[in-house]
């Protein structure tokens, strides 16, 4: 137990054992999966049809809003040039399942079909779902990996508040939909329903993506810091297909940057 | 004894482990995991009562290692704590296999106690102790789902003779 804890030296046999548990985690997903098969083949013409109009103009909203997302990508591009700043590049992402497994009920983790098997997939690896930051890879089997979410009680994750730039920290407190703000002091400027996005800095998650929107705020003069509570903005526990996304940090010209080296250690 | 008359079962044995395996993985709403019953260590006390000679503390250990690859747990947590709980099962075996049943569910409370207090602890030293009294309720539930597993699990081995 200590050498799993402190070292990496029974990954192997952690990998080995994983392909005898993988059949027992296939298993209990059948279910799941068949489920959603018949409801995809067994639909009408007519809810294909609605569906089909419904995400046509969703596909044309979309790409209007690309059209000037492009534009305003090239200014920016432009714009960090001049100032001699960091360029930000596209990610490359994959597409991958999750396994409908439960695992230690204490801990908010999930299985996903992905493994050392078919890509190149690296621990803590940032997962996203359509709707923002879900957790990240913390093992890799040959077949599956499992990622711990968010809102698990041993994960934080550096944010950011979209509004003012205010920096801080989301940890996980282990209830579903539930992440807490760490060490705000009582007058930080931080609202009910403000945005929360990944401020990159712990050189995990990329910057930029939606992580979660403030639901409580409470200061207590009583109390060093404020109690703010926020809202996961993923689907966490209702989203199936995730993506995985390797991250393009950003560099400066000068200097060597800090993620590089942070992503090359083991 | 024959060998074959040995391993008469096995299989029997094998997939009531596995069944038990894909019960404490199955999917349920986060509000439910405090809920759920420990199923392998329940099935696992059952054999090892029951056949003590052929389920001991081995097989436990194998299982919980299995167990803790299923739950992505610290690699051996769940392989001390079954062979541990079943070390003081086969050791009490022929008082616990006499009692009656809410008698043996008492006991069964105290060896689910046993072991979620271990992995407590485990879990305490890396920093993720949960709640713990809600830590507590999955005991509780496995004390009460006891009497409905031992009638199932001793028809089942007298129905197909697993001795």
């Amino acid at each position: 137990m200590t050498l799993d804890y402190r070292t990496d030296t029974v990954r192997s046999i952690r990998a080995g054992l994983s392909i005898i548990v993988y059949p027992a985690q296939y298993l209990l997903d059948l279910p799941g999966s068949f489920i959603d098969w018949t409801a995809e083949t067994f639909v009408t013409r007519r809810t294909l049809q609605e569906e089909n109009t419904s995400l046509r103009t969703q596909n044309q909203i979309l790409k209007t809003q690309l059209q000037k997302f492009t534009f305003i990508e090239a200014e920016n591009v432009h714009l960090r040039e001049l100032l001699k700043s960091s360029k930000r590049v596209g990610e490359r992402v994959l597409i991958a399942e999750l396994l409908s497994v439960n695992l230690d009920p204490f801990r908010r983790q999930v299985v996903i079909n992905k493994g050392s098997q078919n890509d190149d997939i690296y621990v803590s690896q940032p997962l996203l779902d359509a709707n923002g930051v879900m957790g990240k890879i913390v093992h890799i089997y040959p077949l599956t990996s499992t990622a711990i979410l968010i809102t698990d009680p041993d994960h934080s994750l550096p944010v950011q508040v979209v509004r003012n730039g205010l920096r801080t920290i989301a940890v996980g407190t282990g209830s579903d939909n539930q992440l807490e703000l760490l060490y705000l002091p009582n007058n930080a400027d931080i609202q009910v329903g403000d945005e929360l996005i990944t401020s990159g800095l712990g050189c995990v998650f990329p910057a930029g993506y939606p992580v979660a929107r403030v639901t409580v705020v409470n200061t207590n003069p009583s109390l060093p810091f404020a109690e703010v509570l926020a809202e996961p903005a993923a689907k966490l526990d209702r989203s199936r297909e995730v993506l995985l996304v390797w991250p393009t940090h950003a560099s400066l010209p000068e200097m060597q940057t800090p993620c590089t080296r942070n992503r090359e250690a083991p | 004894m024959s060998i074959h008359e040995r391993s008469r079962g096995a299989w029997v044995i094998a997939i009531s482990f596995i069944v038990a395996m894909l019960l404490s993985i199955v999917p349920l709403p986060p509000s439910l995991h405090a809920f759920m019953p420990e199923w392998l260590l329940l099935v696992t006390i059952y054999w090892s009562m029951a056949l003590p000679h052929r389920i001991g503390i081995g097989i436990a250990w194998c299982l919980g290692l299995l167990l803790d690859v299923l739950r992505d747990t610290l690699l051996g947590q769940y392989a001390l704590v079954m062979a541990l709980v079943i070390f003081l099962t086969v050791h009490l075996h022929q008082r616990i296999r006499v009692a009656s049943l809410w008698q043996q569910a008492a006991t069964i409370f105290v060896l689910c106690l046993i072991y979620m207090l271990i992995v407590f602890w485990i879990k305490g030293i890396q920093g993720l102790a949960p709640d713990f009294w809600m830590a507590l309720i999955s005991p509780l539930v496995s004390t009460l789902i006891w009497p409905a597993v031992f009638l199932f699990m001793r028809n089942l081995r007298r129905y197909y003779q697993v001795n």
